[in-house]
């Protein structure tokens, strides 16, 4: 049975909550309306980090990963996050 | 009163508060640079303002987990007077010591002006030498100022009388009021025990009169009375 750590990839998506003004959203709306694209909406804007670290299984690269979160990646008084291992 | 002035890579304002605390306290200022683990024995920590690690990823959230801020955390639960100017307000807020987050502003501009802004309480060791209800000038210089906090969290701010400075049109000011998008005109709050107090304006920038004026001055004025 292999117990080595291995490699993995964590994509990890952070987005302003709902209710938190975003302007670069707005910003971003307003060009896409001054772009002709009249079906736009909202634009809501967010960040994407990749984080590679070794892990011995998926659950705790999951649990390690949600710490990273809470601690730095996101700021939880504005912002949600969303894990995706690959 | 003795202080101390935290240094970051990136910090550009240490020097003005240096300044600043050296004519009011008659008093050398203590530079401790991020790296350091313990902070003097001081009576003040002021963390400055700049923009600490380029502000990667959030402004202030790289230095509110650097070794320095946890000596100044414990610092503040011994009851150290901790003050937050701009890039320092922010920082307080990521490392939790603060309510609150400080946002883009929501002109997306950067703003360097002079604001008008509202002194709440002068009750605060950081506010005492202001009269009630007094309106000041200073400026402010920042793009990520915009205060915000969920209305519960704003509710129990405001009643437990932690917001301290708001903007507030005035006439020197071009009577043009809220500046960045902040929450109920939020521009300064202080902890539960007031011994902490983060604001947007630089006061270290209104401390001359030959410099832009002297409202700000007497916020360090304050806490030379406010801490012996």
């Amino acid at each position: 049975m292999n117990v080595e750590a291995r490699a993995m990839k964590a994509r990890i998506t952070v987005t302003l909550k709902n209710g938190v003004l975003d302007p670069q959203g707005r910003a971003i709306a307003n060009a896409l309306h001054s772009l002709g694209f009249d079906n736009v909406e909202d634009v809501r804007q967010g960040k994407l980090i990749e984080v590679q670290l070794k892990a011995m299984d998926e659950a705790s690269a999951r649990d390690e990963i949600d710490a990273m979160c809470r601690q730095l990646l996101a700021n939880p008084i504005i912002e949600n996050y969303r894990v995706e291992l690959l | 009163m003795k202080s101390a002035v935290i240094v970051f890579p990136g910090s550009n304002c240490d020097r003005d508060v240096a300044v600043t605390l050296e004519a009011v306290t008659g008093k050398k200022t203590a530079m401790v640079w991020h790296g350091e683990t313990s902070v003097p024995s001081v009576d003040l920590i002021v963390l400055p303002g700049g923009f600490s690690y380029g502000d990667y990823l959030r402004s202030g959230a790289m230095a509110a987990h650097s070794p320095i801020l946890r000596a100044v955390s414990a610092e503040a639960k011994r009851g150290v007077a901790i003050l937050g100017i701009c890039n320092g307000f922010q920082i307080l807020t990521e490392a939790g010591l603060l309510p609150g987050a400080l946002m883009r502003n929501a002109s997306l501009h950067y703003i360097c002006r002079d604001v008008g802004l509202k002194v709440e309480r002068t009750d605060t060791p950081f506010t005492n030498a202001y009269a009630p209800g007094e309106q000041v000038t200073m400026p402010i210089a920042h793009k990520d100022g915009a205060y915000f906090a969920d209305e519960e969290t704003l509710d129990r701010i405001e009643n437990e009388g932690q917001v301290v400075l708001r903007y507030s049109a005035t006439a020197e000011t071009g009577n043009r009021g809220n500046p960045n998008g902040s929450r109920r005109d939020i521009a300064g709050v202080v902890d539960r025990t007031h011994r902490i107090m983060g604001l947007m304006p630089h006061p270290e920038r209104a401390a001359d009169a030959a410099l832009g004026g002297t409202d700000g001055r007497r916020l360090f004025e304050s806490l030379t009375r406010g801490l012996n």
